[in-house]
């Protein structure tokens, strides 16, 4: 599903892991009225609980990649991780700094990078509605995993074997079958 | 004697975008007693500049903030420049104090705007944040880039900025003024704004001073403290400056001081562009640094310290920074204590916390 058909309001929590601050300020920047986020139903919120984007700015090091990690773990599936900044990218000018581990792809899996020192609005905003565009594929296949067991039930107990096969083709392989049950069912009763 | 709760305040937390962690002892709603924490942002930069030639080093230290960084960049210029023994044409000086006074007046909207979403003011953030960007546009308009320049570089100014574009400048930035006050006068003379920041977090003269407080913190407590004074950098001395200082100690008397600052900031570029000389904007510089030099500039936050030091290589055998924030944290620590739960997030605020500063 294309990005600019995405029906949902996206939230973002943003956490600033060892960034120089500018891209910070460029992701405040956006939120403002000369960006205005807020017209793609964007709104950045403290919580990750309720949080479907992460926007995460600088690399992360030994401090603080538990707390990225928990950030990452407290949000509710499914959820995007977007790298702003060439720093949350690699490492960036800081790469070789001794307390600076890389990219938070080290520490989480990444869906869209952010290139640029800072990186721009335009491209921030650019990056969280491509990202908008994985969440749907993300919600899509978790529907697929919970409704494929439903309409096979029926089928012949001889062809189980090839829906497990098919089941574990549709889950993206970052998350266990059980949780994707858990999660999406609280997602449908809300 | 109620019982004592802790409560951890951050890392991750709404107040601001940077992670601050402050371990917060309570009886009941008041705050006793606040242990700062940091570390979460800590790279280590200084020791870049084993492997970064010193022209390079200027670009990291220029990453130390984003906020701040045509200081910090003049500052790593500066101190290298003392350590090769070269004099910067005059004009470069003018015009790095031009884009100071540029930085801190887009460095005090954007604490203008946090404070008002500190205390919950929405409209009023997204109105200083609104104004921001045409200080934005000026810069990237003369200097390439909105957040970081890298203008600078030992010996003078990578390029000049034309006559017309100062001009320019400062009709914008007086046509600005107005809008300006429409936002600050909400600071100053809304009530609901009054409530929370009289009174709020007092400093007074005596506990400024002890604890070394700088920059905006400490003149909000009636110190006459401000390293543009001195004339050891830009041309603050040319243009006849004086710092705005307040007496009461508590929020609202730093928050009038920034924003007085933001018009003598204004009134500063008009001056030097009036007073800026024809010239040459850089000289040559040796390739290798032999020799030491420090160097003190006034932040939009405060005092920054800047030394380097040369071994007769390209690589600079030390670079040392010490930042504003990491000097007012003991007067963020006194203020909080014996504060109340929700005053929190504005105490923090006060100060102006640059994280990254801090930490490096």
């Amino acid at each position: 599903m294309s990005a600019a058909y995405v029906t949902k309001s996206p939230w973002v929590v943003h956490y600033d892991g060892s960034s120089c601050n500018g891209c910070d300020i460029e992701v405040l920047a956006c939120l403002t009225p000369m960006y205005d986020v807020e017209r793609f139903g964007i709104i950045n919120c403290g919580n990750p609980k309720h949080a479907d984007v992460f926007l995460v700015t600088g690399s992360v090091n030994e401090q603080n990649k538990g707390i990225v990690k928990q950030i990452y773990e407290q949000m509710p599936e499914p959820k995007v991780v977007v790298a702003v900044g060439i720093c949350a990218c690699s490492g960036g000018i800081f790469k070789d700094c001794y307390n600076v581990m890389g990219g938070v792809d080290q520490v989480i899996p990444v869906d869209a990078y952010v290139p640029g020192c800072a990186a721009r609005p335009e491209a921030i905003i650019d990056a969280v509605v491509k990202g908008l565009g994985v969440l749907q594929a993300k919600r899509d296949a978790m529907v697929k995993a919970v409704e494929a067991p439903a309409e096979e039930a029926a089928e012949a107990a001889a062809e189980e074997v090839a829906t497990e096969e098919k089941k574990a083709v549709a889950v993206p392989p970052i998350f266990t079958m059980a949780e994707i049950k858990v999660n999406t069912m609280d997602f449908l009763k809300k | 004697m109620a019982k004592r709760t802790i409560v951890p305040f951050g890392p991750q937390h709404p107040v601001l975008p940077e992670p601050i962690h402050l371990d917060l002892v309570l009886e009941d709603e008041t705050v006793v007693e606040a242990i700062p924490s940091i570390g979460y942002i800590h790279r280590g930069l200084e020791k870049l500049c084993e492997i970064k030639d010193f022209e390079q080093m200027v670009y990291v230290v220029e990453r130390i903030c984003g906020i701040c960084s045509f200081g910090h960049g003049w500052g790593a210029c500066a101190s290298m420049e003392g350590a090769l023994g070269v004099e910067i044409p005059e004009r470069a000086e003018y015009l790095r104090t031009i884009l100071h006074e540029l930085g801190r007046v887009h460095s005090h909207l954007l604490w203008l705007g946090l404070m008002a979403d500190g205390f919950g003011f929405e409209s009023l953030f997204n109105h200083c944040w609104r104004i921001r960007e045409t200080v934005l546009d000026l810069f990237e308009k003369n200097t390439g880039g909105r957040v970081v320049f890298s203008i600078c570089k030992p010996g003078g100014m990578r390029k000049d900025i034309s006559n017309e574009n100062l001009q320019e400048m400062v009709r914008i930035l007086n046509g600005l003024k107005a809008e300006i006050k429409e936002i600050t006068d909400v600071f100053i003379e809304d009530s609901s704004v009054k409530n929370r920041m009289t009174g709020v977090g007092v400093l007074t003269k005596e506990e400024a001073m002890e604890l070394c407080a700088v920059g905006p913190t400490v003149r909000g407590s009636g110190v006459r403290q401000d390293i543009r004074l001195t004339g050891d950098h830009g041309v603050y001395k040319e243009l006849g400056f004086e710092p705005c200082v307040e007496e009461a100690g508590d929020c609202m008397a730093r928050t009038v001081v920034r924003i007085r600052e933001i018009f003598q900031s204004i009134e500063l570029i008009e001056k030097a562009v009036e007073m800026i000389p024809d010239g040459p904007v850089d000289v040559k510089v040796p390739k290798k640094v032999e020799g030491e030099f420090a160097i003190r500039l006034e932040q939009p936050r405060g005092e920054a310290f800047y030394y380097a030091k040369g071994q007769g290589t390209k690589f600079l055998k030390r670079m040392r920074v010490r930042t504003p924030t990491n000097i007012n944290i003991p007067a963020l620590v006194k203020m909080l204590a014996g504060a109340d739960l929700a005053d929190v997030p504005i105490l923090v605020l006060t100060i102006d916390p640059c994280i990254s500063c801090t930490e490096r």
